[in-house]
């Protein structure tokens, strides 16, 4: 009785939850999976659901992804849902990247900038091959990199200071504007959309979205000629200024990564042409989110360059209303709740279209039986 | 002020205290209820709002939820309707959410609720005074699906432009030889904004006529909200040569006997066999408390959809 | 903007705001919505308790306690300014305090003759005609003064009202305004305990 599946009531929805309970757990006699444990080993799904989840605190995150049965976006959710319980305080001083504590910093641009080239923890290199030893129960040993963090200094120019002298970069990042940065996260989308608008849906949208409009860009639906200037990891403070203080206190370091990609020349304004460029920043250790950000950042500021609007990646309201995981997820998801009352509406319709339309063809039929019936007499 | 320690301290089990009386912080709904407020003084307006992600997922209702977050408070009686039934899963889930979070006693009974929140109905007996009712709004653009860029609706709006409208239902009637809309059938109030009722049935947009009812509407994904005040022109489009018209059944509810009600469908088999009954349960029930009795009367359908009977039938129909 | 965010606050003499913020600005706000639901009937905060200072009527100050916040700018009349009601309001709020009324969310007026051209607040945006100011006007009593004939959405046919202290020339004034419906302003009515809004899409005869 498929009826009643509709109907389920209190107690199928409590016993559908016991058994969603069963199932996260799995095989008891497994050892549970512990928060710290995917904190620390799982760390970079860890990172994607605090970007995603507009809130920084790897323990929550780690929680949530224990309680999605690693289901990132579902994570994500959960982030988002208890971060709406939370009052805001205020919003912090930007960071300075330029003075990371970095553990990676890469520049495609040059064979080397001031500071080096730095390659940190990537996947960058390694042969995709299964590593079966990780498959070997119990705890394998691990090799240490060599550590030289003492050649390391204290602030590594970013490409965009390389560049300064000659201004061959556009400068930006520079907000003049005395309003409060916008915040997606307690005003709706507004069109057109700001840079800071633009620049914080793409750092809360969803990963795969952003790739795969990044990816569109580069084969040609509105290419920008991205060549990655630099991409920096590692930890960054953040300031904040308490109104009764008045002055900035720390907060946090937090690991965050970010990208400068260079794009074609424009000339901005009526100045000499320059490289534009797109930017990207995310929570925690995550290059393909702030590569793709970078691209579609770019795309984005089409417009604003004087360019034609034409390609997908282009669109401020194509890219910003549908790059949000939580809000796609769910509505395409929502078509599983019950909606017989609008069906019955159109099946009534229908019906009545189709008895129409049989109807006018037994008349027709008729008509010329009796037509046939005339010319046989 | 004192916002942060607005926290519950009561017998709950300690995993519900972490959170403030209705879920929301009440910057959150000081800011939904300036937007109710607007959306009430410019009737059918779609007020931009701050919508926050609910425990619910968007598309679940979390616009109606936010609604009834920032309204509702301990005196109310609260009642929470999917497709017009009070039992159907979602419409459970919310009402355990607000009987949870906002220590509120809630009921079936259209009559005694004092908010009523619905995804696709509205219920069968006449709405009163001093009843609100919170609608689940998918897509609160009645001219979305004609135009989906919201910076050419928008204008649309602002300067009242809705010929887009008018030339889609002609196109209906060119096709098809009547308007083909069935279910979030659009409705101009008090002759100057076009608004979506939300997915109900064009069964039920006289309802909104001139109702003695708080109508609010709330779309949480699409971060709008609307309302439409009591005693409000609320006139669903048409043609004077295509007036408006609501859906009829040859059939009566097979519970109850009701000719006037929305009906659905309930399919028997795979035989083509079918039956109609009410879509609203409460309306359904009571008539049938009422003596009121259908062709198929005492069907299994009939018994009262409490827990414990839901369950039963749901086994039986597993053993089956 | 900001006129008064600069001066330090006299919590010396504060009275207290709402003693239980999230169960009474609840219930505030049901009569609030109630009474702009139904343009004309009276809403009644009798039964709240709140000591607002000398110079807010309850009603008012409940109105503001309930609705502003950090998020709204605050206009207030010169008779209100740097007032204890200002701090009062401040204090209890956090909305800032703007002198420019086209900037602000809500607008206090405590003599009516002192307060600028209603043209002067905020009218709204055609594409955002919400963006509008609401204005908060005490008045000596909402009953006694010239009967007004109100209709339109929330009134079922018609209702009377006569708030005292109102001349014709306010109501032309307000009347000019909202013949340009999406934009205008909407009005709340207060007078002791007792409230009535008046929204934009009421047409008043007089």
């Amino acid at each position: 009785m498929a009826y009643v599946a509709v109907k389920g009531g209190e107690r199928a929805i409590t016993n559908a939850h016991k058994w969603l309970g069963e199932v996260r757990r799995g095989d008891t006699k497994i050892p549970e999976l512990s928060v710290s444990q995917i904190r620390e080993q799982m760390s970079l799904a860890v990172d994607r659901v605090m970007a995603e989840g507009s809130c920084f605190d790897p323990e929550l995150a780690a929680l949530a992804i224990k309680q999605a049965r690693g289901d990132l976006p579902e994570a994500i959710f959960l982030l988002r849902a208890y971060r709406t319980t939370l009052p805001r305080f205020g919003f912090s001083q930007p960071v300075e990247t330029a003075q990371m504590a970095v553990h990676r910093r890469v520049s495609a641009a040059f064979k080397d900038i001031p500071g080096g080239q730095v390659l940190g923890p990537t996947f960058d290199y390694t042969h995709r091959l299964l590593d079966f030893k990780l498959a070997a129960e119990g705890e394998t040993e691990i090799d240490s990199a060599a550590q030289s963090y003492s050649e390391m200094p204290e602030e590594l120019a970013t490409i965009a200071q390389v560049f300064e002298h000659e201004g061959l970069l556009e400068i930006d990042g520079v907000n003049n504007n005395e309003d409060p940065p916008f915040d997606l996260t307690r005003e709706p989308m507004s069109f057109p959309a700001e840079r800071d608008q633009r620049l914080q849906a793409l750092a809360r949208g969803d990963e795969g979205f952003l790739l795969s409009l990044a990816y569109s860009s580069q084969r040609g639906w509105g290419n920008t000629h991205p060549l990655c200037g630099e991409i920096r990891m590692g930890e960054v403070s953040i300031g904040f200024i308490p109104d009764e203080l008045g002055f900035e206190i720390e907060l946090a370091d937090v690991p965050m990564t970010e990208c400068i990609m260079l794009s074609g020349f424009a000339s901005i304004e009526g100045n000499a042409p320059q490289y534009t460029r797109g930017y990207g920043l995310t929570f925690g250790h995550n290059e393909r989110k702030a590569m793709s950000m970078s691209i579609v950042d770019r795309a984005l500021r089409a417009r604003d360059m004087g360019g034609e609007v034409t390609a997908p990646c282009q669109d401020e309201e194509f890219v910003l209303y549908h790059s949000d995981v939580v809000e796609a997820s769910g509505f395409v998801q929502h078509l599983k709740l019950p909606h017989y009352v609008d069906f019955q509406a159109d099946l009534q319709f229908l019906r009545r279209l189709r008895s129409e339309f049989t109807q006018a063809k037994d008349a027709l039929n008729q008509s010329s039986n009796e037509e046939t019936k005339v010319a046989a007499q | 002020m004192n916002e942060i320690s607005e926290i519950k301290i009561d017998n709950k089990p300690p995993q519900e205290r972490y959170y403030t009386y209705a879920y929301l912080d009440e910057q959150t709904k000081r800011m939904i209820r300036r937007a109710i407020l607007k959306a009430l003084s410019i009737p059918g307006y779609q007020v931009p709002f701050g919508s926050r992600e609910m425990p619910l997922p968007y598309g679940w209702g979390t616009g109606g939820i936010q609604l009834t977050a920032a309204i509702i408070g301990p005196n109310d009686v609260y009642k929470c309707i999917d497709q017009g039934a009070d039992d159907t899963t979602n419409a459970v889930s919310i009402r355990r959410f607000f009987a949870t979070v906002a220590d509120v006693a809630t009921t079936e009974d259209t009559a005694k609720a004092t908010i009523i929140q619905s995804r696709h109905r509205i219920p069968e007996r006449p709405l009163q005074s001093g009843q609100i009712m919170v609608l689940q709004v998918p897509q609160p653009e009645p001219l979305r699906s004609l135009e989906p860029r919201e910076t050419e609706t928008r204008a649309m709006h602002a300067y009242e432009e809705y010929g887009l409208q008018y030339v889609s239902l002609y196109e209906n009637i060119s096709a098809y030889g009547r308007i083909a809309a069935t279910a979030g059938y659009p409705v101009m109030i008090d002759e100057r904004y076009l608004m979506s009722p939300s997915p109900i049935p064009k069964f039920d947009n006289p309802k909104l006529d001139m109702s003695p009812a708080i109508l609010l509407f709330g779309a949480g994904r699409e971060k709008r909200i609307y309302a439409v005040p009591p005693y409000t022109k609320v006139r669903s489009l048409d043609f004077e040569d295509y007036p408006f018209e609501t859906q009829t059944w040859d059939e009566v509810c097979a519970l109850c006997g009701s000719d006037t009600s929305y009906l659905d469908e309930v399919v028997l088999d795979d035989q083509g066999n079918h039956m109609f009954v009410c879509s609203d349960s409460h309306f359904c029930a009571e008539r049938r408390e009422n003596g009121h009795l259908g062709p198929l009367a005492g069907h299994s359908l009939a018994q009262k959809s409490d827990d414990s009977n839901a369950n039963r039938v749901l086994q039986e129909g597993i053993a089956k | 903007m900001n006129a008064a965010a600069a001066t330090p606050l006299d919590l010396s003499t504060l009275l207290p705001g709402f003693s239980e913020p999230a169960r009474q600005s609840q219930s505030c706000f049901r009569l609030i919505m109630d009474a702009t639901a139904l343009p004309g009937s009276i809403s009644d905060f009798a039964d709240l308790c709140l000591t607002p200072p000398q110079g807010i009527d309850k009603a008012a100050a409940a109105c503001l306690l309930t609705l502003a916040d950090a998020d709204t700018n605050l206009w207030l009349d010169p008779a209100l300014r740097n007032s204890e009601s200002e701090n009062w309001l401040r204090f209890h709020t956090g909305a800032p305090i703007t002198t420019e009324a086209n900037t602000a969310t809500f607008a206090l007026i405590s003599s009516i003759e002192s307060a600028p051209n209603f043209g002067e607040f905020n009218q709204g945006d055609a594409k955002y005609p919400d963006r509008s100011t609401t204005i908060l006007v005490m008045v000596s009593s909402l009953s006694g003064g010239t009967h007004l004939t109100l209709r339109g959405p929330g009134i079922n046919d018609e209702i009377v009202i006569a708030p005292r202290g109102l001349s014709e020339k306010f109501w032309r004034e307000r009347d000019e305004l909202v013949a340009h419906f999406q934009f205008g302003i909407d009005l709340i009515l207060s007078a002791g305990s007792q409230l009535v809004s008046i929204p934009r899409t009421t047409r008043i005869t007089y």
